[in-house]
């Protein structure tokens, strides 16, 4: 039996340390078209209390969609094929 | 109420918000038109590029040029309208191609229907909800060609639902079998989105 399992408070320090990153330095992989880029070089739409829409500048795909609801935050990636934390 | 000393009748030609009318719960009036745009506004060349078109599991696929689509029988449409984002706005008028008359002689045993747009935002409903008579595919607002930023040329309209599925630079209506969540319900938002129930986000 060499599996070893645990439960997901397992992954909250290494978690907490990669979601705490600088955005705007972070690199991301687009998923329409491939772009490597900066975050803070993508494209920003502010959808009036709907949403944060963050565009790739090549093909418009959505990397990051931002909403909030009376819960609190949620948070989309399937835009971004992977981020680069430096 | 009765009318005598507090008649608000005569007082000119403001709409008759103040009495009869109501909002759905949490709305607000407002006068001007808010722009909500997720994405930049495309421009798709009418004449060359532009269709509107009817697809998936239908018999045959239909699809109407610029001009074909302008030629189609047309209605003038009077609606409030109501926005997640709490603003509504009353009487706007408008002018557009009845869903109905799109899925006129369309064999289809979908019960859903994705509205997929340039820019690549889609929108999902029941198909029950885009037919008789309560939903259109508009392209004049108050008399003036729909513009850009409104979603022109032509952009859905639910007004019986939240804003955001009346999709700007609406292309066309995918029908499905089975229900899919578009650009903002798969977002936090409602699948649904009656303002009436006050269906704004996931679990209302
Ligand atoms: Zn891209």
């Amino acid at each position: 039996m060499g599996e070893f399992r645990l439960d997901g408070n397992a992954a909250a320090g290494p978690l907490r340390e990669v979601f705490s990153f600088e955005v705007t330095t972070a690199q991301y992989s687009c998923v329409g078209c491939g772009r490597t880029d900066r975050l803070g070089a993508a494209m920003v739409y502010e959808v009036r209390q709907l949403g944060t829409i963050v565009r790739c500048p090549s093909c418009d795909n959505p990397l990051i969609r931002l909403a909030h609801n009376r819960e609190g935050y949620l948070v989309d990636l399937r835009g971004t094929r992977y981020l680069t934390t430096g | 109420m009765s009318g005598g000393f507090f008649s608000r009748g005569f007082r000119g030609r403001r709409r008759p918000v103040e009495q009869g009318t109501q909002l759905p719960p949490g709305q607000y009036l407002v006068e001007g038109f808010p722009v909500l745009s997720a994405g930049p506004t495309p421009r798709t060349p009418l004449e060359e590029e532009w269709d509107f078109s009817i697809i998936g599991e239908v018999d045959e696929p239909r699809r109407w040029t610029w001009k074909e689509f302008q030629a189609l029988p047309s209605e003038e449409i009077t609606r409030d309208i109501h926005c997640v984002t709490k603003w509504s706005k009353l009487g706007t008028r408008w002018e557009g191609v009845s869903v109905d008359t799109l899925l006129e002689g369309v064999e289809t045993a979908a019960e859903f229907v994705m509205a997929f747009c340039d820019g690549g935002y889609t929108t999902n409903m029941p198909l029950e909800e885009v037919i008789g008579g309560k939903a259109w595919v508009a392209y004049a607002y108050e008399g003036e060609p729909l513009e850009p930023e409104h979603g022109g040329p032509v952009r859905l309209l639910v007004p019986h639902l939240y804003f955001w599925k009346s999709a700007k630079w609406v292309r066309g209506l995918r029908l499905l079998n089975h229900d899919e969540p578009g650009f903002w319900e798969s977002l936090g938002y409602h699948n649904h989105g009656d303002p009436w129930r006050e269906q704004r986000y996931w679990g209302d």
